[in-house]
Formats: C-alpha cells, sequence, structure tokens
C-alpha cells in the first residue's frame, strides 16, 4: 500500500496539497500517482504568477511509459516552481511528498481547501 | 480470458508489477524500468519472453515455402543453425508480422512470431504451407527466456552444464542450436550481445532461479521497448503494420528482391511502389531540447511538410528523447516535433541509436 500522509488534502487527479499556513499551498503528486507513472524523466511546470482556474491543466510529469497531466487543485496563481525538477525529475519518484513537490500557489479562496479530499477520502479513491 | 506463462510465479517472487500484453499477464518492470534498462547495457538482464509464439515447419518442400512465404530469402540459410529476420507479407506488401526464422536441417525450421499476432499469423502460415505440404506445428509447451547484455552470455553458460556451456559458447552471432534440454540462439532485441534460451515450461522456472542465482537480473517489458528503440529494432503493430510496407518502415534491408525468379507473398506490390516512388523514409530523431518523444507526434520537414513518429522515449542510456519516425523522404538533418501544440527541434539520424552499450548519435 502506498503512502497517504494524513496531515494532507488530495484531489481525484492524485495531486496532494500542503497548507503552508502563510496563505500558499504546496502542490505535488501522490505516492500512489508517482508509482503508477513508473520513472519519472519530464516535469514541465507553470510560470510562477500564472493565474489558474481549479482542475486547470498546468503541468506534466512525463514517465518513460507516458505523459500525465497535473491539473490546479483550487483557484490561485502560481507564486514558485521546484526548479530541481528540470534535472532532477526523479526525485518525484524518491520523494513524493518532499523534495518532489510541484509549485506552490495562493489560493484565491482560502476556504477553498475544505473541497479537497481528506487522507481517507483519497486512500478510498485510489483503492478503486 | 488472460493468459500466464510458466514464469508468472517467478514474477511475482520477484516483484513484478503485472500488466496485460496481447492476452498476457506479463511484468512490465520490477521496480525500476530504468535500472533495468541500464542492468541490461552494463551487466546482464533477463525477460521472460514466453508469450512470444513459437512454430515448428517440417516437409521436404519447407525452404521453398519460405522463400515463397516470406520477404527475405531464406537461400541465405546456407549453414544449420543459422537465424534470418523477415517480414512476412500479405498481398498489398503490407506487413503481417516481423519474425525470426531458424534452419535447423533441411526438412526442419523454427520460426518466433509475435504473440499479439499469433491467431492471424498461425492461419496465415497454415493455409500457405498447405500447398508445400509442410507441417505447421505450434509449441506452446516451450517457454522463452532471453538473456541479455554485455555478461549476459558468461553469465548463462556458468548455469550450463561444462559440455552445454561450451556449444552455447561457440555459437555466433544470430545462430541457433539445441543444445541438452535448450534451443539456445545468439539473438535478442536490446542491442546487446546474449542468448535466448527455449526451454520447456515444466524447466522455466529451474533455470531462471539458476539465472537468478548467477546474477542475471529480471527486467520487464518495459526496459525491452527502451532498449530495442534504442537499438533501432521495429516493433510490430507500433513502427509497422498491414497497411504500411516494409520499405517504409526501415526494412527494406530484410527483403529479398533479387533473385528476381524468386516469387514471394508481396513482391509485385512492392516492386510497383518502388517504381512509383515518393515512399517515405524511416529515420531517427533525437529531441534537441527537454521533452519526451512519443508515437503519434506530427513530424515537421524544414520544407513544410508533415510526417508522423511511430515509437518515441526517453532513452535512459542518452538521456534525452528519441524516436523513430515515418517522414517524406526529402527530410533534412534538422526537423521539428509538435509536442503539446508547440513545435520544437529535433536532429534526424540514422538508426540505431546505440550499439553494445555506445551511442552512435553524436
Amino acid at each position: 500500500m502506498s503512502n497517504i500522509p494524513s496531515e494532507l488534502k488530495y484531489t481525484k487527479s492524485h495531486e496532494w496539497v500542503s497548507d503552508n499556513e502563510n496563505g500558499t499551498i504546496t502542490v505535488g503528486i501522490t505516492d500512489h500517482a508517482q508509482e503508477l507513472l513508473g520513472d519519472l524523466v519530464f516535469v514541465e511546470l507553470p510560470e510562477a504568477g500564472k493565474a489558474l482556474d481549479a482542475e486547470e491543466a498546468c503541468a506534466v510529469v512525463e514517465s518513460v511509459k507516458a505523459a500525465s497531466d497535473i491539473y490546479a487543485p483550487v483557484a490561485g496563481e502560481v507564486t514558485e516552481v521546484n526548479e530541481a525538477l528540470e534535472d532532477q525529475p526523479e526525485l518525484i519518484n524518491s520523494d513524493p511528498y518532499g523534495e518532489g513537490w510541484l509549485f506552490k500557489m495562493k489560493a484565491a479562496d482560502p476556504d477553498s481547501l475544505e473541497s479537497l479530499l481528506s487522507a481517507d477520502d483519497y486512500a478510498a479513491e485510489a483503492e478503486e | 480470458m488472460s493468459q500466464r506463462t510458466a514464469l508468472y510465479e517467478k514474477h511475482l517472487e520477484a516483484n513484478g508489477k503485472i500488466v496485460d500484453f496481447a492476452g498476457w499477464e506479463m511484468p512490465i518492470h520490477y521496480g525500476s524500468q530504468i535500472e533495468e534498462h541500464h542492468q541490461v547495457r552494463n551487466g546482464a538482464g533477463m525477460f521472460d519472453v514466453s508469450h512470444m509464439v513459437i512454430v515448428d515447419l517440417e516437409g521436404p518442400r519447407v525452404r521453398e515455402f519460405l522463400q515463397h512465404l516470406l520477404a527475405n530469402d531464406v537461400a541465405r540459410l546456407t549453414e544449420p543453425g543459422k537465424a534470418l529476420y523477415s517480414c512476412m507479407l500479405n498481398e498489398d506488401g503490407g506487413v503481417i508480422d516481423d519474425l525470426i526464422t531458424y534452419f535447423i536441417f533441411d526438412d526442419y525450421f523454427r520460426m518466433v512470431v509475435n504473440a499479439a499476432t499469433r491467431d492471424k499469423d498461425l492461419a496465415w502460415i497454415t493455409r500457405q504451407a498447405e500447398p508445400f505440404g509442410v507441417i505447421v506445428t505450434e509449441r506452446p509447451e516451450i517457454a522463452m527466456i532471453a538473456v541479455q547484455g554485455p555478461d549476459a552470455r558468461d553469465k548463462a553458460m556458468s548455469v550450463l552444464t561444462e559440455g552445454e556451456a561450451r556449444q552455447a559458447g561457440e555459437l555466433k552471432p544470430f545462430f541457433g542450436k539445441f543444445i541438452g534440454p535448450y534451443f539456445i540462439a545468439r539473438t535478442g532485441y536490446t542491442g546487446e550481445d546474449g542468448f535466448e534460451i527455449m526451454v520447456s515450461d515444466h524447466e522455466a522456472g529451474n533455470l531462471w532461479d539458476k539465472l537468478l542465482e548467477a546474477g542475471v537480473k529480471p527486467c520487464g517489458l518495459g526496459a525491452r521497448d527502451t532498449l530495442r528503440l534504442e537499438a533501432g529494432m521495429n516493433l510490430y503493430g507500433t513502427d509497422m503494420d498491414e497497411t504500411i510496407s516494409p520499405l517504409e518502415a526501415g526494412l527494406g534491408w530484410t527483403v529479398a528482391l533479387q533473385p528476381e525468379e524468386r516469387d514471394f507473398i508481396g513482391r509485385k506490390a512492392l516492386e510497383t511502389q518502388q517504381a512509383k516512388g515518393g515512399l517515405r523514409k524511416f529515420v531517427g530523431l533525437v529531441l534537441e531540447g527537454r521533452g519526451v518523444l512519443r508515437g503519434h507526434q506530427k513530424v515537421i520537414t524544414e520544407d513544410g511538410q508533415e510526417g508522423e513518429i511511430t515509437s518515441g522515449t526517453f532513452s535512459p542510456t542518452l538521456q534525452r528523447a528519441i524516436a523513430m519516425a515515418r517522414v517524406p523522404a526529402t527530410i533534412g538533418d534538422h526537423c521539428q516535433v509538435e509536442i503539446r501544440g508547440k513545435l520544437l527541434p529535433a536532429r534526424v539520424v540514422k538508426l540505431p541509436f546505440v550499439r553494445k552499450g555506445q551511442s552512435l548519435i553524436d
């Protein structure tokens, strides 16, 4: 069974969201997602400053096998991207909740995080 | 109904991630596809290829039959044991399948065809064989393990008896032979040296375990695909199919148009294609920047014509994206590839990209 930290929020499309409690959130893909994708070899991230709608396709991660879109978990503005992934996309495989984070954003509506899945809900989703 | 090879339990023991492949439950990787790829380039890896279809062909007219059935000419097989790679064409010159044929005796050849095309291949071969009185026997009870890599032969020979190892060691590239309980061939699909070992289903697990003990690492179908792509080897159903001529799939070298009197299936269609001209070329592409090339991406030549990538991937050996593509013959040294709406520059290269661990593209 893959690792699903209880303190994070999740989406059905396998992103995790961490509330940094300073008005920003960090987004990555779950352990389950990286396992499904296999060895990651390329990541295309949004530019800092870009405004995103909720569920907008805003990044791409590619494994040897396939390309997969990443969706904005909530509406907001990108504040920072993980530039280390340009040379080391494999960080997503080795540390999906840590060094393998994708981008940070400022949520347009802080309450919008409430609509995301809890760890238990996501675990149930990922089971299916 | 999905099928399992004799080695299915071994894949589970080795933590194989199982996927469906042409109706077979096969390991895609055992943890990391990239590590398995490097293992084959730098050491020795083994693949379960038991899903592939072994067909024995017997009869006094078997050679004559194969000269009719195949686009390559089995007259090239003069020494017993020698193998020949060939396409089997339909009357329109499209590729029904690509396969390997081993010349064993004058009245006995062995063929290995793809799993995904099994039913239509057997139907076609059986139908064509009838007028020649050739007996076609599928051998589903035989498993096959491909041991590949610079250390593959030494490691494989270390698990054989002394006499078997000596005979296996004497095999020249692209030769196969019955040795002890095995049929061992110095062939493969990775661009590395190695053996493909056919062994009965009930002996397969035992051989697998001995190879494991000798330090040969299990490798999945994922690594097999990136290895074959680097080696510039075609994949049936992806790089060519029944609508594609071998002359447009980089397989012209496998079509023996001489001697002119050999009447093989598809010959007339290929001659018409050649006379008409305008055939597309099959080339290698290397992406200049970052990204991954994939099948079906559009290729745009410098003079604005279009082609298509047939298979593409990230090359673990070269650490960049590579692809095989069918393109207009006028293509130059550079082109562009459309990836998610953006045009990215790529270099046009000769295949293969990698041979025996060495990059050939720089």
